[in-house]
C-alpha cells in the first residue's frame, strides 16, 4: 500500500489504562467487573472486552482506599463516532452474611482525545422498591441488581429505577487514535496543548 | 543726626515708593518724622507693599540695594519690634487702612513722649500693650459693612427695573417660552440679589439695553434665559428624535440661472476696467435708487425747521447732518471714479487699438434751476448758524469748567501762602515735620487752568463753504448722471493682434457647468455651457429636487471645463436653505458672489488670476485680481398641486439647521439602547441615506446587509447548523443507511460498521429495501399469483407497519422489572418448598430435566446455537404393501421371492419374516431432519413402531444479518422438517455368480410422512417434548397402514382418532435462549370500560396465581392495536353456502368440510408477521380478506361457523403440541366432546391419546369465559361441563353480570366466488415452477417426465379433494403401475405462496432418486373455495421402468 495514497475506511481507538482503585468508605473486600458498551459501528479488534478483577481489601494506610490496578487494554475500530465506547464498571463484594452483592454500577465514556486521562466515576446501586423488600433482600443477601450492567450506559428506561450512590471508582485511560482526522473527526482541540490533557484530572464529587 | 538723616532721605524714600498707595506713603512719611526707628515702619510699609500689592511694580534693583545696604545704626531692640511687627501681616488686607489709623494714634502718643524725652534708649519707647481684641458686636458690625450676604428673599420687581418700565411676561402674552433649566428659587433669588448689589450702578444701564433685546425683566434673568435657550435647544436637538421627520413629499426647486464673472483669468485688461466701470455704475445706480442724500437732507432741513433747542435734538440733527455729508461725499467720489475709470478705459482702447468690451459711458448733464443755488446758500447758512451755536455752547461749558478750576487754583494758592508763612514760623522752631504735614494736606500744586480759546466764529462760514465745495457740486454746476451702455462695437477677431486673438480663442474653448449637491451628494448638474466673450454664462435651468431627508446643505459647484484638459472645480457655493415660506414663483433670485484663489497665468492677453498685472505700459501700478464671479440662482420650495407648498412644516424652523446633526449622529438618533436593536439601526441608516459606496460606511453597511434580515427568525442559528442541505443528506447513502438503521428498518436494523465513507457504500445496499418498498405497490404476478393476494399482502404490510410502530413505542417503555432484578418477598409456601427441596435425593432414580442456564442472545454469534433433536420412537408407521414387492421380485428375476435385501438387520428380517407369512417386506424407517438446508438422519430402524432414540444436532444460522437479538430470532421463519423415510435396499448384482463375493445394493428411500415445526415455536417454547402426529399423505403408493391388514376396506364413518403415524420427539435449542418477553398488552388503548378491564385483570391474576401454567385470556389486541374483550370475537357466522350444500345429509361431514375450509386458509403466526409482538386477533372478515392468520383466527372462524351451524362450540385456549400456546375449538355432540384443530382441520375425541392438545386453560364462547380450575388440564382427564362451578370459573357471574358486549365481528360474511380460470392458471404455474425446480435440483441427471402417469395423477387429484383427503380406492394405481415401479404421494397444502409448496416438495426428497431410468410424474391441482381459499394438491411420483 502506498502510504501517501492511503485512505482509511475505519479509524482505530486504542484504549489502555487501568481501573486504578475505588473509594467505598463502607465496604471492603471488593472486586469489580468491567465491560464495554459501544454502538453498531464499533467493533473490538483486539483486547478483552470484559474482565473481572481480583478481590482487594483496604489498605492499612490512612487513605483506606481499594486498589485494583486492573489493566484495560482494548482496541476498537469504527467508522462512526456514534456509539462511542463506554466502559461499564460494576463493583461487587460480600455483605455481612458473606453473600456476594453488588456495591455499585457506573459507566463513563472512553475519552475522546488522545492522551492520558483520569476519570472518577461515581457508583450507585439500585434501591429496593420497599422497606420490607429492602429488609428481605438484606436478610437473604439478594440485593436488587440490574438485569444487565450495561443498563447504566444507556438512558432508556432509567426513569423507573431509584438508585443510591455508593462510592467512586477511579480509572486511568491512555488513548491513542488513528485515522480519525483523516475521516474528518478531529477530537484534539487545537487550543489546548497536549500537556494540558496530561495534567487535567477530574475531581470526585465532594471528596 | 537722626532727624537730618530722615529729612535728607525724604525724597529718596518718596522716590523709593513711587507705586505704593498714597495712603501708605502718607503713613510712612508721617512716621519718618516721628522716630529715629521709624525706618522700621518704612520697612514694614515696604514689606506690606511687596506682599500685598502684587499689581504694583517693584522698586528698581538699585533703589532696593541702596535702601537695604544703607548704613543704619544697629538696633538692639530689634527683637521686640519684630514681635510687634509680626502681628501686622496677619491683619486682613481690607483692614489695613484702619489699622494704620490706629497705629497712628498710638505712635502719636509715643511720639509725644518722645518729643520730650529725647535721649532715651529704645527700650523706653517700647510699650507693652494688651493684645488687641475687638469686641464681638463691633466686629459683626464691621463685618457687616464689608461682607455682603445676599438674601434669599425674592427681589421685588421694581428694584430690578429701571423707572417707568413695565415688566413683560411673555407667557402671559401667549408667546412660547422654552422651559428653563431647573434652578431652585432660592438660588435664583440669591443671584438676583447679588447682581443687584454688585452692579448697583451698571444695572440700569444693562437693563436699558437688555430690556429691548432680551425682553427679560432683569439682567441676570436675561443671562439665565439665554443659557436656558441654548440649553433647551440643545436638548431638543438631541432628544427630539423623529420630530420633523419628513413624512410628506417635499420638493426643492433649484433655479440656476446664470453666472457672471467679475474677474476671470481670461479677462483682458480692458475687461478688467470694463468690469470695474460696470460695477461702479451699478453702485451709482443703486445709490441713486436709494437717494440717501436727499433723504438725509430732507431730514436735516426738517429738523432745522423745528428749531427746538432741545439738547438731544440738536445732537440728533448734528448726527444726521454728518451722515448726509458722508453720503454726499461718497456720491461725489463715486462719480469721480466712474469718470476716471472711463477715461482709463478709453485710454487703454486707444493704446491697444482694439476694443474688447462693448461698454460705453454716457454722462448726462442735468442743469438745475436757480432755486438750487438759493437752496444751497440757505443750507450753508443754516449749517453755519448751527455750528456757531454749537461752538458757543461748547465754549461756555469750557469756560464754566475753567472758572471752577481757576477758583480751586486760587484757593490753593492762598493756602500755600498761609503755609509758607507757617513754614517760616516753623523754621524758627527748626522743625520741619509740621511743614511736611501741611504740604501733604495741600496735595500737589494744581496746574493753573488756562482760559479756553474763544471760538473763531468768523472762520466758521469759510469752513462750511469749503467743505460744501468739496462734497457737493458747486452751485450751478450741472448734475452728472453716468449711464453705461453695452452697445459699443467690439473689434472683430481678425483685426486683433495675436495675443488678443489667442485670448479670445481660449475663451471660446472654455465651458462651464454647475453641479447641484444636496446634502453633499450630487443630485444633478447643468448642461455644459461655453463661456461667452462677455464672460457671462447663462444656464437657466431649474432642478426639482424631490427630497426625503431634510436638507442640510445645498451646494452648487462650478466646474470648469476646457477643451483638451480635464475639468476642474472652480468654486463651491453654498446656497442657504430657504425658509419654508420661500416658495417657487415668489422667491427672488439671489446673486451669490464667490471667488477662487486659483493661480492662473497665460501667455496671451488674458490677465490671469492671482497674477499681478499692470495697465500702464511701463508696468507700474500693478494689480492682482482673483477670479470671482456672481452666480445667480434661486432655491425655493416647490408648490404642489392646489397651491400646497411642498415644504416641511414651519413649526420646526430649527429643524433644517439641526437636522443634519441629528441625522448624522446615529447614537443620538436611535439611542444607546438602539445599538442592540438592529432594526432601529437599519431604520436610521435608511433615514440618513448612508452612501453605501463610502468607505467610511463600509462596516455599517456590511452589518446592515448581513446581520439585519428583513424577517424575524425563531431559530436564528438553524441555518448555521444545516451544514449540508436536506437534499444532500437524503442523497447521501451513508446518512440514509444510518437513518434507516436508527429507524430499525428490518433490513438495516442490525447492520454493523456502516462505512465511514460514501464511496464504500454501494447502491446495492438499498436494493432489497427498495424492492420491498416497491413490492408493496407492485402486483407481483410470480409470488402472488393473483392480484387479490398482492393486495392482501399490501394491506398486511400496512397493518404490520402501523402495528410495529405502535409496538416500537411500547417497546421503549420500561418497568422496574425490566431493569432491576429484585427478589420477590418470599412467601411461606416457597420457603416450605425450598425446605422440602433440601430433603430431595441428590441423584433421583428418574431424573427430571433441569433448567439450563439461559443465555442472553446478545452474546451469541454464528455457530453458537444448535438445534437438538431427540428422535425417540415412532408409532404406526405405514408398512410396505405386499403386492408392492411383486414388481421387485419380478424385476430381480433371479430370486424366488423378492424380499428386499436388508443387510443391516438380517436377524430382524428373519424374525419379521416369520411374522409375515405372505412374505411381506418389513419396513425400515429412518428419520431425516432438515433445517435450513442442513440434513441429518438417524440410523435405520425396523418395523412400524421403531425406536431410534438418537440425538441429532443441527447448527443454527440466524438471518443474513447475523443478529441474534430476541426480535430477530423470533422473526426466523425457517421450519424444521422431520421426515420419515422408508429405506429400501435393492441388490443390484447383475451376475448371479458374484453374489457370494460382492454385495451391490442400491438404496432407495420412500417418504412416508413429515412433521413441520417452525423454529419460532421451538424458540418461544424453548423445548418441545412429546408425541406428534406425522402428517402423512393421504395416499402412499406401495404402503399401507398395518391396521388395514386386519380390517381391510371397511372403516368407520368416524375414524378412530388415534389413526395416523406418530413420532415421539424432544426438540430444544442449545444453549437455551431467553425467549422474547411477552408484550404487556395492558398498555394499549382500549374502548372497554374501566370496570371491565379491572375485572379482567383481577380474573387473570387470580387464574395465574392458582394455575401459573394455564393460559387464561380475557382481553386480546385487535388489528388496530386496541384491547378488546375476547367474547366480542365470538359470533355465529354462516360458512359459505356451497360448503353447507356439499353434504346436505351428513352434518358430520359438513363440519369436517368446514374445518377443512378453515384449515385451507394459510397459517401465518403473528410472532412472525409482527416480530416480537404479541398476539393480534383479527376479526373473521379481516381474516378472510388477509387470508392469513394464526391459530386464534382459525379457531375463531371455525367456532363461529360451528355456532352458526347450530352446534355448541367453544374456543379452547390452551397449549398443544407442537405449536405451544394455541387455540382449538371444542364442540359438543350429544355427550361427546370433539376437539378440533382449526389449523389442520383435524378433530379428536376427548379421550384420544394422541390429541395434540395438552392443556386447557380456558373456554370462550359468545357469552362468557370459563377458566379451568380443575386439578388437571389435560383434556382426557377433565370435564368440559362448564356449568360445574367446581370445574370452571366463569368470568361473568351473578356478581358481575355480562354488560351486554357487542360483537366486533360483522353480522355476516361476504364470500366471493373464486375465479375458476384463475385457479387453473395458478395450477399451471405451480406445475411449471415445480417442474423447473425439480430439474434444478437434479443437476447431474436428466429428468424425464412421464406424461401418461402425470395425466393419470392429474385426474386422480380432484377426486382426492372431493373425498376430503381420505384414501380413495386404489384402482387408479393399477393402470399406472403397469410396467413401472412407482413411488410417490400427493401433498396437500393450503395456498399462500409458492415458496412453501416448493419447500414441501423438496423436503420429500423425491427428486433424489438417482436410478438411471427414473421418470417423474408431477401433477398439481388447485381447488378453489369461496373467498380465494385455495386448496393445492401436488402429486409427485417417481417411476422406474421395469423391464
Amino acid at each position: 500500500v502506498n502510504m501517501t495514497s492511503y485512505n482509511p475506511s475505519v479509524f482505530l481507538l486504542m484504549v489502555n489504562g487501568q481501573i486504578e482503585g475505588a473509594n467505598f468508605p463502607e465496604y471492603d473486600d471488593l472486586y469489580c467487573k468491567y465491560c464495554f458498551v459501544y454502538g453498531h459501528d464499533w467493533a473490538p479488534t483486539s483486547g478483552l472486552e470484559e474482565g473481572i478483577s481480583q478481590i482487594t481489601s483496604k489498605g492499612r494506610d490512612s487513605s483506606r482506599s481499594l486498589v485494583w490496578n486492573f489493566p484495560l487494554d482494548i482496541t476498537f475500530k469504527s467508522t462512526n463516532p456514534f456509539g462511542w465506547p463506554q466502559i461499564v464498571v460494576s463493583v461487587y463484594g460480600p455483605d455481612s452474611f458473606g453473600n456476594d452483592v453488588v456495591r455499585g454500577y457506573g459507566a463513563v465514556h472512553v475519552p475522546f482525545s488522545p492522551g492520558t486521562h483520569t476519570r472518577t466515576i461515581p457508583m450507585f446501586v439500585p434501591e429496593s422498591t420497599s422497606r420490607l423488600q429492602k429488609f428481605t433482600s438484606w436478610l437473604m443477601g439478594r440485593r436488587p441488581e440490574y438485569t444487565d450492567p450495561k443498563v447504566v450506559a444507556q438512558g432508556e428506561g432509567r426513569e423507573v429505577t431509584r438508585v443510591r450512590s455508593q462510592g467512586f471508582v477511579t480509572l486511568q485511560f491512555n488513548i491513542v487514535t488513528k485515522d480519525m482526522k483523516k475521516l474528518g473527526y478531529d477530537t484534539t482541540s487545537t487550543e489546548q496543548a497536549p500537556a494540558m490533557h496530561l495534567s487535567r484530572t477530574e475531581q470526585p464529587y465532594g471528596s | 543726626n537722626h532727624s537730618r538723616f530722615f529729612s535728607d532721605h525724604i525724597p529718596s524714600s518718596k522716590m523709593m515708593f513711587p507705586h505704593t498707595t498714597p495712603t501708605l506713603s502718607l503713613v510712612v512719611l508721617r512716621k519718618r518724622a516721628l522716630s529715629q526707628y521709624a525706618w522700621w515702619f518704612v520697612f514694614v510699609g515696604v514689606s506690606l507693599c511687596l506682599t500685598n500689592q502684587a499689581e504694583t511694580g517693584l522698586p528698581s534693583a538699585e533703589e532696593a540695594y541702596n535702601f537695604f545696604t544703607f548704613n543704619f545704626d544697629p538696633e538692639p531692640q530689634e527683637d521686640q519690634h519684630k514681635g510687634r511687627l509680626k502681628r501686622r501681616p496677619r491683619r486682613g488686607e481690607g483692614e489695613g487702612e484702619e489699622e494704620e489709623e490706629e497705629r497712628e494714634d498710638e505712635e502719636t502718643e509715643t511720639e509725644d513722649e518722645d518729643l520730650f524725652i529725647i535721649d532715651q534708649s529704645a527700650r523706653d519707647f517700647l510699650e507693652v500693650t494688651r493684645a488687641e481684641c475687638m469686641e464681638y458686636s463691633t466686629r459683626v458690625q464691621r463685618e457687616e459693612e464689608l461682607l455682603f450676604t445676599p438674601s434669599t428673599r425674592p427681589v421685588p420687581a421694581y428694584s430690578k427695573l429701571p423707572e417707568n418700565v413695565q415688566p413683560r411676561y411673555l407667557e402671559e402674552e401667549g408667546l412660547y417660552v422654552g422651559e428653563r433649566p431647573p434652578v431652585s428659587l432660592s438660588n435664583q433669588n440669591i443671584l438676583e440679589n447679588r447682581i443687584l448689589i454688585i452692579y448697583k450702578f451698571d444695572v440700569l444701564f444693562l437693563c436699558l439695553h437688555s430690556i429691548a433685546v432680551a425682553l427679560h425683566c432683569s439682567v441676570e434673568l436675561g443671562v439665565l434665559s439665554i443659557s436656558a435657550q441654548t440649553l433647551t435647544s440643545k436638548h431638543m436637538n438631541r432628544y427630539t428624535v423623529g420630530i420633523g421627520d419628513s413624512q410628506g413629499d417635499y420638493q426643492l426647486d433649484v433655479d440656476v440661472s446664470g453666472l457672471v464673472f467679475s474677474h476671470h483669468p481670461l479677462f483682458s485688461r480692458e475687461h478688467v476696467l470694463g468690469v470695474r466701470l460696470a460695477q461702479l455704475c451699478d453702485q451709482q445706480l443703486s445709490r441713486q435708487h436709494k437717494d440717501l442724500n436727499r433723504l438725509l437732507s430732507d431730514k436735516v432741513s426738517g429738523l432745522n425747521g423745528l428749531r427746538n433747542t432741545n439738547e438731544y435734538r440738536m445732537c440728533f440733527i448734528r448726527h444726521t447732518r454728518r451722515l448726509r455729508d458722508a453720503e454726499q461725499e461718497k456720491d461725489r467720489t463715486l462719480l469721480k471714479s466712474i469718470i476716471k475709470v472711463w477715461k482709463e478705459l478709453k485710454a487703454l482702447r486707444e493704446f491697444q487699438r482694439f476694443t474688447n468690451t462693448p461698454y460705453k459711458l454716457y454722462i448726462r448733464k442735468c442743469v438745475e434751476q436757480a432755486s438750487d443755488e438759493l437752496e444751497q446758500e440757505a443750507e450753508v447758512q443754516a449749517e453755519v448758524a448751527e455750528l456757531r451755536a454749537e461752538y458757543t455752547e461748547d465754549y461756555e461749558t469750557k469756560m464754566s469748567g475753567y472758572r471752577g478750576q481757576l477758583e480751586e487754583w486760587k484757593s490753593w494758592r492762598r493756602k500755600e501762602k498761609v503755609l509758607k508763612k507757617k513754614q517760616k514760623q516753623r523754621k524758627q522752631l527748626s522743625r520741619d515735620e509740621e511743614d511736611e504735614g501741611s504740604e501733604e494736606e495741600l496735595g500737589e500744586e494744581p496746574v493753573k487752568p488756562e482760559a479756553p480759546e474763544k471760538p473763531d466764529l468768523a472762520g466758521l462760514e469759510q469752513q462750511v463753504r469749503k467743505k460744501a465745495a468739496k462734497i457737493r457740486r458747486r452751485p450751478g454746476e450741472p448734475v452728472l448722471l453716468p449711464e453705461l451702455t453695452t452697445a459699443g462695437p467690439v473689434t472683430p477677431n481678425e483685426q486683433c493682434p495675436r495675443g488678443e486673438l489667442a485670448r479670445r480663442e481660449d475663451v471660446t474653448k472654455r465651458s462651464l457647468y454647475i453641479k447641484v449637491l444636496y446634502n453633499d451628494k450630487e443630485v444633478s448638474r447643468t448642461d455644459s455651457r461655453s463661456l461667452s466673450t462677455d464672460f457671462r454664462v447663462h444656464f437657466g435651468q431649474i432642478f426639482n429636487l424631490k427630497i426625503v431627508n431634510l436638507p442640510e446643505s445645498i451646494k452648487l459647484q462650478v466646474i470648469y471645463e476646457s477643451i483638451g484638459s480635464s475639468s476642474s472645480q472652480l468654486a463651491e457655493v453654498c446656497v442657504p436653505i430657504p425658509e419654508s415660506s420661500v416658495l417657487t414663483g415668489t422667491a427672488p433670485s439671489e446673486e451669490l458672489e464667490f471667488s477662487s484663489n486659483q493661480r492662473v497665468m497665460f501667455n496671451h492677453e488674458g490677465v490671469g488670476s492671482d497674477v499681478p498685472f499692470s495697465f500702464a505700459a511701463d508696468g507700474s501700478d500693478r494689480h492682482t485680481l482673483l477670479t470671482s464671479a456672481k452666480l445667480s440662482c434661486c432655491v425655493s420650495w416647490a408648490v404642489g398641486e392646489g397651491g400646497v407648498p411642498l415644504a416641511p412644516p414651519t413649526s420646526q424652523p430649527a429643524a433644517g439647521l439641526h437636522s443634519g446633526l441629528r441625522q448624522r449622529d446615529a447614537i443620538a438618533c436611535i439611542g444607546a439602547s438602539g445599538l442592540n436593536d438592529m432594526k432601529k439601526l437599519r431604520k436610521w441608516a435608511a433615514d440618513s441615506r448612508l452612501d453605501p459606496n463610502d468607505p467610511n460606511n463600509a462596516s455599517i453597511m456590511q452589518l446592515l446587509s448581513v446581520a439585519v434580515p428583513d424577517y424575524f427568525r425563531l431559530e436564528q442559528l438553524q441555518e448555521e447548523f444545516n451544514f449540508p442541505s436536506d437534499g444532500e443528506l437524503d442523497r447521501s447513502r451513508r446518512f440514509r443507511l444510518l437513518r434507516l438503521r436508527s429507524q430499525e428498518v428490518a433490513e438495516f436494523r442490525n447492520l454493523k460498521a456502516i462505512p465511514a465513507l460514501e464511496r464504500e457504500i454501494s447502491e446495492k445496499v438499498f436494493e432489497d429495501y427498495e424492492c420491498r418498498l416497491k413490492e408493496v405497490e407492485r402486483v407481483d404476478a410470480k409470488d402472488h399469483i393473483d392480484g387479490h393476494r398482492a393486495l392482501v399482502a399490501k394491506y398486511l404490510q400496512k397493518v404490520r407497519k402501523s402495528v410495529v410502530n405502535r409496538f416500537l413505542i411500547t417497546k421503549h417503555h420500561f418497568i422496574l422489572s425490566d431493569l432491576v432484578i429484585e427478589e420477590e418477598i418470599p412467601s411461606i409456601g416457597i420457603l416450605g418448598l425450598n425446605l422440602f427441596k433440601l430433603a430431595e435425593p441428590k441423584r433421583p432414580l428418574k431424573p427430571q430435566r433441569k433448567e439450563r442456564k439461559k443465555v442472553t442472545a446478545q452474546n451469541l454469534s454464528d455457530g453458537d446455537i444448535r438445534l437438538l433433536l431427540n428422535i425417540i420412537r415412532g408409532y404406526d408407521i405405514p408398512v410396505r404393501r405386499p403386492n408392492a414387492s411383486k414388481p421387485v421380485g419380478a424385476r430381480k428375476g433371479s430370486r424366488s421371492y423378492g424380499d428386499p435385501f436388508t443387510s443391516a438387520h438380517s436377524s430382524q428380517t428373519a424374525l419379521q419374516g416369520s411374522e409375515w407369512p405372505l412374505g411381506q417386506p418389513v419396513i425400515q424407517p429412518f428419520v431425516e431432519v432438515s433445517f435450513q438446508r442442513t440434513v441429518l438422519r438417524t440410523s435405520t430402524a425396523e418395523g412400524p413402531n421403531p425406536c431410534w432414540n438418537e440425538e441429532l444436532i443441527l447448527p443454527f444460522r440466524c438471518a443474513p444479518s447475523g443478529d441474534y437479538s430476541t426480535s430477530s430470532l423470533q422473526a426466523v421463519r425457517d421450519e424444521v422438517f422431520i421426515n420419515i423415510f422408508d429405506e429400501i435396499l435393492y441388490e443390484v448384482v447383475e451376475d448371479e455368480r458374484e453374489r457370494g463375493a460382492s454385495v451391490h445394493t442400491r438404496i432407495e428411500r420412500h417418504w412416508l410422512g413429515s412433521i413441520k415445526i417452525p423454529f419460532s415455536t421451538i424458540y418461544l417454547q424453548s423445548r418441545i417434548d412429546g408425541t406428534f402426529k406425522v402428517a402423512t399423505p393421504p395416499v402412499l403408493l406401495g404402503y399401507s397402514k398395518e391396521r388395514i391388514l386386519g380390517s381391510e376396506g371397511g372403516y368407520d364413518a368416524v375414524r378412530s382418532p388415534s389413526e395416523g403415524t406418530f413420532l415421539t420427539l424432544f426438540v430444544t435449542i442449545d444453549p437455551q435462549l431467553v425467549p422474547g418477553d411477552p408484550i404487556r398488552e395492558k398498555k394499549f388503548d382500549t374502548q372497554e370500560t374501566e370496570r371491565l378491564l379491572l375485572a379482567c385483570e383481577l380474573y387473570e391474576k387470580d387464574a395465574h396465581r392458582r394455575f401459573p401454567d394455564r393460559r387464561c385470556v380475557t382481553t386480546v389486541v385487535d388489528m388496530n392495536g386496541k384491547t378488546v374483550f375476547v367474547t366480542r370475537f365470538i359470533r355465529p357466522l354462516t360458512p359459505p353456502q356451497e360448503l353447507l350444500d356439499a353434504f346436505p345429509n351428513s352434518p358430520q361431514e359438513t363440519m369436517e368440510l368446514v374445518a377443512r375450509y378453515v384449515s385451507f386458509i394459510p397459517f401465518l403466526p403473528d410472532s412472525v408477521s409482527f416480530a416480537s409482538v404479541c398476539d393480534l386477533w383479527s376479526t373473521c372478515d379481516q381474516f378472510l380478506t388477509l387470508l392469513a392468520g394464526d391459530e386464534e383466527e382459525h379457531a375463531v372462524l371455525l367456532c363461529n361457523y360451528f355456532l352458526a351451524m347450530g352446534k355448541k362450540a367453544w374456543i379452547i385456549i390452551g397449549s398443544a403440541l407442537p405449536e405451544g400456546p394455541t387455540a382449538y375449538v371444542l364442540t359438543q355432540e350429544h355427550s361427546r366432546y370433539l376437539i378440533w384443530n382449526p389449523s389442520t382441520g383435524q378433530y379428536y375425541g376427548q379421550y384420544d391419546t394422541f390429541c395434540p392438545l395438552q392443556a386447557v386453560g380456558c373456554l370462550i364462547n359468545t357469552d362468557n369465559v370459563w377458566c379451568n380450575i380443575q386439578v388437571y388440564a389435560a383434556p382426557m382427564r377433565m370435564s368440559f361441563d362448564v356449568t360445574k362451578p367446581k370445574c370452571w370459573k366463569p368470568f361473568f357471574s351473578r356478581t358481575f353480570p355480562d354488560p351486554g358486549l357487542s360483537s366486533v365481528q360483522p353480522e355476516y360474511l361476504v364470500y366471493r366466488r373464486t375465479d375458476q380460470t384463475a385457479a387453473a392458471e395458478l395450477q399451471d404455474r405451480i406445475e411449471k415452477i415445480l417442474r423447473e425446480k425439480i430439474m434444478d435440483w437434479r443437476p447431474r441427471h436428466p429428468t424425464r417426465w412421464n406424461r401418461y402417469c402425470t395425466s393419470t395423477l392429474r385426474h386422480f387429484l380432484p377426486k382426492m379433494e372431493l373425498s376430503g383427503g381420505r384414501e380413495v380406492s386404489e384402482e387408479h394405481r393399477v393402470d399406472v403401475l403397469i410396467g413401472c415401479l412407482i413411488s410417490g404421494f400427493p401433498l396437500h397444502l393450503p395456498f399462500s405462496e409458492i415458496r412453501p409448496i416448493i419447500e414441501a416438495v423438496y423436503s420429500t426428497g423425491v427428486h433424489n432418486v438417482e436410478a438411471p431410468s427414473v421418470e417423474f410424474a408431477l401433477a398439481v391441482y388447485v381447488h378453489p373455495y369461496p373467498s380465494n381459499v385455495l386448496s393445492v394438491w401436488v402429486y409427485i411420483a417417481s417411476l422406474i421402468r421395469t423391464r
